[in-house]
């Protein structure tokens, strides 16, 4: 166990080394991450001008979610850069991956969570305090009090582990489609939009959002920032942890059994 | 002409071959922007407009950009395989050959799968056009035309500044995505709600609010003159600077591949 632990360390480590080597991208993504924020944010400043006690969200909590939600993108994304493992499994190559010591699970579950995260640490935690530092309308309100935060740690850290237990599930599906774009298309699209990425999950019609919050959607980016944004805490945000807890349990054994079947009868491409 | 053609073909037969992929990617793309559809619709279930727009009014901003960065898209799109071809050194194979360089690269990578995106901006202008409230006419429908065909060269020009920064910078700088992806989502609101600044930014340095926000005021009646008529053609001077970036990036460009 702990030979393994180790092996899954020093991938991250040469994942996030990578990732620090390019500064210019670095600043880049900063950028982008800021800019795309305070253009959805001017957004919501005009329409809460017209309509602000009938939206289900405060106007500063609204904001601090689109600033969050802009910070932690990357972490969960269920479709992010994992280019080595769509075209191990476009190539063939996945056929050497079987054949190491290491199961093939776990390491991709690995890669896939140290791509995001090493990610996110260089890229995203920029936005996070350029937010936090922008004047009253336009900036964030951090998490008030111990407890909400670390509430949302957790909740976060849950919501991580959903969003590649998913991706882990996706994966397995392009043993069988070959089409990896359209999947990929689909599966961004819609986990992005349930999962509160367009629009925050409250203003969805109280009807879908209460089916939305039971599914797996409502365990991923959704519930971290709600707790992030103060919109929901307490015994509610807690019920909600509880939930997560289920679906990664949920969605990993899936995930594995998945993964056993297609790798019992896998045909792989190339030569 | 025959050459281009030919190549068009041959892109449009090669996509077709794998029809659940294509078809898959198509319905992908349409999704995509019925989620952002969706967005707006649960949003203004509980609001009546937003600044002195209506919901109708909106939808027909929305549609506009969309079908503008559908079309702009599906001939521009491709131009993302720049960075690629400088990284491969690919590009010094299309240099040599005597016919024009970018239809040579925008010909063989058109995307037919945005149609997806078409066809749903095309659904909402359906839905957009007997609620926004526009007493339509040929004139309006004139200009609401150059809204969209100049919008899409708008668009297509922008990813061209993005394909051509790559001769400088051979890495794929992806923060350039908030000129071209970034304003499809924007453009769902009329440009002006964004502020005086956002606003400026939008009509002087990527002229979007020229084909968004001032002929909207024309179509409405709001504002009258000629200028807000027109301002979607005077938005096609944008392409003159971006050609020249391209021209000027091309001189520069030194090959690095092997």
């Amino acid at each position: 166990m702990t030979a393994e632990l180790k092996v899954y360390f020093s991938m991250f480590r040469i994942r996030f080394n990578h990732n620090l080597q390019y500064r210019a991208a670095v600043l880049g993504a900063v950028l982008k991450g800021f800019l795309w924020a305070v253009m959805e944010v001017l957004g919501y400043l005009a329409i809460y001008r017209i309509g602000g006690d009938t939206l289900p969200m405060e106007l500063s909590r609204t904001v601090s979610y689109v600033w969050a939600h802009e910070s932690f993108i990357v972490l969960f994304s269920v479709v992010f850069g994992d280019g080595e493992i769509y075209s191990a499994i476009r190539t063939g190559e996945v056929a050497y991956d079987l054949a190491r010591p290491v199961g093939l699970y776990g390491r991709w579950f690995c890669q896939s969570a140290s791509n995001r995260l090493s990610f996110a640490l260089v890229n995203c935690m920029p936005v996070l305090i350029l937010g936090a530092l922008m004047p009253k309308p336009y900036g964030m309100t951090l998490p008030g009090s111990a407890a909400q935060a670390g509430l949302f740690l957790v909740s976060a850290l849950l919501a991580f582990g959903v969003t590649v237990a998913v991706a882990m599930l996706m994966y397995v599906s392009l043993f069988y489609f070959i089409s990896q774009r359209g999947i990929k298309i689909m599966v961004r699209v819609t986990i992005s939009f349930f999962s509160g990425g367009v629009v925050p999950l409250p203003f969805f019609p109280d009807s879908l959002r209460r089916v939305v919050e039971l599914l797996p959607f409502g365990s991923m980016q959704n519930m971290p920032l709600q707790i992030f944004c103060g919109n929901i805490g307490g015994v509610q945000a807690l019920r909600g942890i509880g939930l997560q807890v289920f679906w990664l349990c949920a969605m990993v054994f899936l995930g594995r059994f998945a993964m056993k079947r297609a790798t019992r009868k896998v045909s792989s491409f190339g030569g | 002409m025959r050459l281009y053609w030919n190549y068009f073909l041959m892109e449009l037969k090669s996509q077709m071959q794998y029809k659940a992929s294509f078809l898959l990617t198509m319905v992908g793309q349409f999704v995509t922007a019925f989620t952002t559809f969706f967005g707006i619709q649960f949003i203004f279930d509980r609001i009546n407009g937003v600044d002195d727009f209506t919901y109708g009014q909106v939808l027909l901003c929305f549609s506009v950009i969309m079908m503008s960065f559908a079309i702009g898209e599906m001939f521009g799109g491709g131009l993302a395989v720049f960075p690629d071809l400088i990284r491969e050194g690919n590009l010094d194979r299309i240099l040599v050959r005597p016919r024009s360089i970018l239809l040579q690269i925008i010909m063989p990578n058109m995307d037919f799968s945005r149609l997806g995106l078409l066809v749903q901006a095309v659904i909402v202008l359906c839905i957009a056009v007997p609620v926004s409230g526009v007493v339509w006419d040929g004139k309006k429908v004139f200009v609401f035309a150059m809204m969209v065909i100049c919008g899409s060269v708008l668009f297509f020009c922008l990813f061209l500044l993005v394909a051509a920064v790559s001769f400088f910078t051979i890495q794929n700088l992806n923060f350039l995505d908030i000129f071209t992806y970034g304003m499809r989502d924007f453009g769902k609101y009329p440009f002006s709600v964004y502020g005086d600044v956002a606003l400026k930014v939008l009509t002087f340095g990527i002229p979007l609010a020229l084909v968004q926000y001032y002929p909207l005021l024309y179509l409405l009646d709001r504002e009258s003159g000629v200028w807000y008529a027109v301002s979607p053609v005077v938005s096609l001077l944008f392409a003159a600077p971006s050609y020249w970036f391209y021209r000027f990036g091309l001189k520069n460009y030194k090959s690095c591949g092997s």
